[in-house]
């Protein structure tokens, strides 16, 4: 066949020497490095007993902040959706009314607040936008489902525990993250 | 007899333009356009006596006339000051200019609570704007910030006290457009506040234009009140017809919702005809308008992020190329997510949503 360009290169093959033909010594040199692997140190771990640490600025799932008397500070401001390049965020917000001041930090908040995670490309640019110390990406990331409809988060998701009614959820929660930016 | 009026020249950033007599600096710098044109809180067209007090439209008049070629000695208010022949005017020329707006534009932030997160005038502010072009960082005020009583203003109209920057703008509106002013400023320098004697309810049918002249969010629509940021509804042209007034406006849409309806805007911010109540309050359905198309945005505005105008739509090819099949939806986002509830039509509510709005969904298991 005409080669279509001029760049065709023709390999010679040579027939195989004697010891290569014996296959045998191939193999045990293959078996050896095998083996000496076993004694080298693992590069994986044992995944979920075992989790590598994150790196300070790992950008995972977001929470939803709370002052620490427990109101939410997102006043649905809309900013970080504005950010948000993949467009995952929606929000629709509400007035406080007067018995709910224990509930909200503003006077308008977010009576529903969605990230879709399908959409989310964790880049963090919501948390930059956010004028009211309100939105956080933390050291975790979305666990995997097997359903799309579950990966919508709302509050009930996002927000933080309650840091008086529920502190060790809240303790546990609060990332370390902000304590590590302050420093 | 049509008397030929008078063209005078006048020359502002080294730009000259042949404007006729009587015309302010201010208005001779629209007449030019572009970035020569100082920035006005106050001052407004279409009211007469508007301008004056809050003196960021300052500039500096570095030669008064052909006649008197002296300067002026202080930076004027262009927006009240008239043009001379031969007049020389820098704007964004003179460093002096520059340096009088920032201080300008920090005595106005003084007392300014700057909660735009929570404020609906957010992304068509004025004073965002302004803060944006001229503000420091930070500020020098080491005081609390005024607060007011809360005043009510009846069922249309939401005050913010604490945003106000005293323009005078809603006065003048209510001395020109309605038959009785109700609304004034009550007390002296600090105290000064936009009020009823004692406790009414704004309800002139022309008295929601107070809204669209308000630079700042002190005065907004409450049946728009915390229903969506500006800058996630859609603007489109509209009108009806009407027996009290244009009947032109602009919607602010969500999908087919209306969320708000203002008056048309110019190029400067400024009300092209005025719109009564009932077209502004009261016309919350889209199949109470015509709708024209969208509304032109500037493109540095916030509210441009995802408007956009004389789109089309490209054809579906998914059908055509599989025979016929629709393509197979994984998810349709309304079966899951609660935000935007079909059930819940926010544009039919006159107050804002609370709790009790959204208290009955309960759609995600
Ligand atoms: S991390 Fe980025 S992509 Fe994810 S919600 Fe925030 S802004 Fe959007
Ligand atoms: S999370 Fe922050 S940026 Fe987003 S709406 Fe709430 S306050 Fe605004
Ligand atoms: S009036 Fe303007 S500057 Fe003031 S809070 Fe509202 S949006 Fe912000
Ligand atoms: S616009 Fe001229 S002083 Fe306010």
């Amino acid at each position: 066949m005409a080669s279509l360009t001029n760049r065709v290169k023709v390999l010679e093959q040579q027939p195989l020497s004697f010891m290569e033909r014996l296959y045998l010594p191939a193999i045990f040199k293959g078996m050896a490095i095998t083996f000496s692997h076993i004694f080298k140190k693992k590069a994986t771990i044992r995944y979920p007993e075992e989790k590598r640490p994150f790196s300070p600025v790992f950008r995972g799932l977001q929470v939803l902040n709370r002052d620490e008397e427990g109101r939410e500070n997102c006043t649905a401001c809309g900013l970080c959706a504005v950010a948000c390049p993949a467009e995952a965020i929606t929000m629709e917000g509400a007035e406080r009314q007067k018995n709910e001041e224990h509930l909200y930090r503003e006077e308008k908040y977010a009576a529903k607040y969605e990230i879709n995670m399908l959409r989310c490309i964790f880049c963090g640019l919501c948390e930059e936008a956010c004028p009211k110390d309100a939105i956080y990406l933390s050291e975790t990331f979305a666990p995997s489902n097997f359903t799309r409809k579950s990966f919508i988060y709302s509050k009930d998701e996002l927000l933080i525990p309650h840091p008086i009614n529920d502190k060790e959820g809240y303790d546990a929660a609060r990332v370390s993250r902000v304590e590590k930016l302050k420093k | 007899m049509a008397e030929e009026v008078k063209k005078i020249k006048v020359t502002i950033d080294n730009i000259s333009i042949d404007v006729p007599m009587g015309t302010t600096i201010l208005q001779a710098a629209r007449m030019i356009g572009g970035d020569v044109v100082p920035p006005a809180m106050c001052y407004y067209t279409k009211l007469e006596g508007s301008g004056g007090k809050c003196r960021t439209c300052l500039v500096e008049v570095s030669k008064g006339s052909e006649a008197d070629p002296r300067p002026m000695p202080k930076l004027v208010a262009s927006c009240r000051t008239g043009v001379m022949d031969g007049m020389e005017v820098k704007n964004m020329t003179s460093p002096k200019v520059e340096d009088a707006r920032n201080g300008v534009v920090e005595f106005l932030l003084l007392n300014h609570p700057l909660d735009c997160p929570i404020c609906d005038q957010a992304g068509e502010c004025h004073l965002q704007d302004l803060g944006y072009e001229h503000g420091k960082q930070g500020t020098r005020y080491e005081f609390k910030r005024r607060t007011f009583d809360k005043h009510d203003l009846g069922p249309y109209i939401q005050l913010h006290m604490t945003r106000c920057i005293l323009c005078y703008r809603c006065v003048f509106t209510a001395d020109q457009l309605t038959n009785k002013r109700v609304h004034g400023i009550l007390s002296r320098g600090d105290h000064s506040e936009i009020a009823t004697h004692i406790e009414k309810a704004l309800d002139n049918d022309f008295i929601g234009n107070v809204i669209d002249v308000c630079p700042v969010g002190a005065l907004t629509d409450k049946t728009f009140r915390f229903k969506n940021r500006v800058w996630f509804t859609k603007p489109v042209n509209a009108h009806r017809e009407c027996k009290c007034c244009s009947g032109k406006v602009t919607l602010w849409q969500r999908g087919e919702e209306v969320l708000r309806v203002t008056a048309r805007k110019d190029q400067w911010g400024e009300v092209e005809d005025w719109i009564c109540n009932e077209c502004r309050f009261k016309k919350k359905q889209s199949a109470d308008w015509t709708i024209e198309g969208p509304t032109h945005v500037s493109r540095h505005s916030v509210i441009s992020q995802g408007h956009y105008e004389g789109m089309k739509k490209p054809t579906e090819t998914f059908s055509a190329v599989h025979e016929g099949r629709k393509p197979k939806l994984l998810m349709d986002i309304h079966s899951v997510s609660e935000v935007n509830d079909p059930s819940i039509d926010l544009s039919a509510i006159d107050g804002p949503a609370t709790s009790a709005t959204y208290n009955h969904s309960t759609k995600k298991s």
